[in-house]
């Protein structure tokens, strides 16, 4: 049964991206362990509030794990210590009474800290604007069926696209690499006929962003896809390596 | 062809043909030391005749060598660049995320296979081509005698073997991200190459130390 547990927060606190930043450790009492994680940062920022003091800044919207809004670097673990969840779908049930809570915002050169526990992430959208969508003629609207798609492949791209684009991967990689995201937004196209016609460019062009913006080069350690709230696979790296060599080789 | 240089695929690239390349010349390297433990003269005709100073054995030497600079280079180029990725501010809570150890140390282990390498091009290599190349006195041609008296050492059968581990671990993560990085993306294959990957480490490194520990205590030229 869930009980009410006394923790105490580690937070980092951080006034701007230039300033020096520091941990600061915060009591909290009688947290049900039926609340979730950003919860009980919530109980933290209006107690702080109530003492007159500035609330810790994190990243949170839709709070249902799909948005990829929260991040949280916490106890070692991007989005905690459970597998295969969001920070907000993380529930306080993980900890038990007394554990000090370290949470740290993700830590990487592409992904610059604003204030406190937020990171500036549009180093992803930037990739994304640089190859990650598909030029379509409006018009009528085809018959759904009008282009067979073998299921497995279907599949696939449908796992690829579960991306959620948190950054999890680049706060796990020990090489600040954001492989396992660009090859998920190259997948989830290169896999379906309606993405194979820019395929080529999308690859080369998403690939010199993602360099460009200073992320590491992917070493395989599969630290990444561990830590991904939505399990996309490394077989993803495996194929935008593919697709990009494809295109390099034919040119 | 300047994408093996600026983009990071690329040079995953030249750092993954490199590595396969040397895993092939790892393998013919084993099954010469495995003629040791059969025959001495067999050894010295292969040593000597078939490698030696010809042509085609300096051109082989000359290829291996460039493998081996390329692949040091790029190992030392991206590790500083994705240092640089990963930022100067690291984690209070380190990383408790569950990967294999020799993927997370691949450049610390070749740096000590590096410094293992130029301790047995000393011993060897230098002993046996070079020597002959430059008309140096005291080449040597009773290469397998050679390996004899350096390995009746016992600290040199104890840095050998330290420097298989080492190579052990570094071959189990490298064959499969080789051949990851270089494209070959299917899900059932992967457990296999990832299997095979094990396969070939352990016959490359236990090839090397059965041949170390079979000259150090003597169970060598069996059917000399």
């Amino acid at each position: 049964m869930d009980k009410d547990i006394n923790i105490k927060v580690k937070v980092w606190r951080q006034n701007g991206p230039k300033e020096k930043g520091h941990f600061e450790t915060y009591p909290l009492e009688n947290i049900s362990q039926g609340s979730s994680f950003l919860e009980m940062l919530d109980i933290l920022n209006e107690k702080l509030i109530n003492e007159g003091k500035e609330p810790v800044v994190f990243d949170h919207d839709c709070r249902e794990g799909i948005c990829g809004m929260c991040s949280l670097y916490i106890n070692g673990h991007p989005h905690g210590p459970d597998s295969g969840i969001t920070t907000c779908q993380l529930h306080m049930r993980r900890f038990n009474d007394g554990d000090t809570i370290t949470v740290e915002p993700w830590r990487s050169a592409g992904f610059p800290i604003i204030k406190d526990l937020m990171v500036d992430r549009s180093a992803f959208d930037k990739i994304i604007q640089s190859g990650g969508y598909v030029s379509v003629n409006t018009g009528g609207v085809p018959d759904a069926n009008s282009i067979p798609i073998p299921r497995d492949d279907a599949e696939m791209a449908m796992d690829a696209a579960a991306c959620i684009g948190c950054g999890a991967c680049v706060a796990a990689c020990k090489n600040g690499s954001a492989m396992l995201f660009v090859s998920a937004k190259v997948s989830q196209l290169a896999l379906l006929p309606q993405g194979r016609v820019e395929a080529a460019r999308r690859a080369k062009s998403m690939v010199a962003k993602m360099d460009e913006l200073g992320f590491g080069n992917c070493t395989n350690t599969g630290a990444c896809e561990v830590e991904c709230p939505k399990n996309i696979s490394i077989s993803n790296i495996a194929r935008l390596n593919r697709e990009f060599l494809k295109a390099r080789f034919k040119d | 062809m300047n994408w093996l240089i600026k983009s990071s695929i690329g040079r995953k690239f030249v750092q993954s043909i490199s590595g396969l390349f040397m895993i092939l010349f790892l393998l013919f390297h084993v099954s010469m030391n495995l003629v040791l433990i059969f025959n001495y003269e067999t050894y010295d005709f292969l040593a000597n005749e078939v490698l030696g100073a010809n042509w085609w054995a300096i051109v082989g030497t000359g290829v291996i060598a460039l493998g081996f600079v390329v692949h040091t280079i790029y190992a030392i180029w991206l590790t500083l660049q994705n240092r640089k990725a990963r930022g100067k501010d690291r984690y209070a809570s380190s990383s408790k995320t569950d990967t294999t150890w020799s993927s997370q140390n691949m450049f610390v282990l070749g740096l000590f296979i590096l410094l293992f390498l130029l301790l047995h091009l000393y011993q060897f290599w230098y002993e046996m081509q070079f020597k002959e190349l430059l008309m140096i006195e005291g080449a040597r041609h009773d290469s397998a005698t050679l390996v004899k008296e350096v390995f009746s050492q016992v600290w040199v059968v104890i840095v050998y073997i330290a420097a298989f581990v080492a190579l052990w671990f570094h071959l189990t993560h490298g064959f499969w991200s080789a051949l990851h990085t270089v494209g070959w993306n299917n899900t059932i294959w992967m457990k296999r190459i990832k299997v095979l990957g094990n396969v070939v480490s352990t016959a490359i490194c236990l090839g090397f130390i059965v041949v170390a520990l079979a000259m150090h205590f003597g169970f060598s030229n069996l059917v000399g």
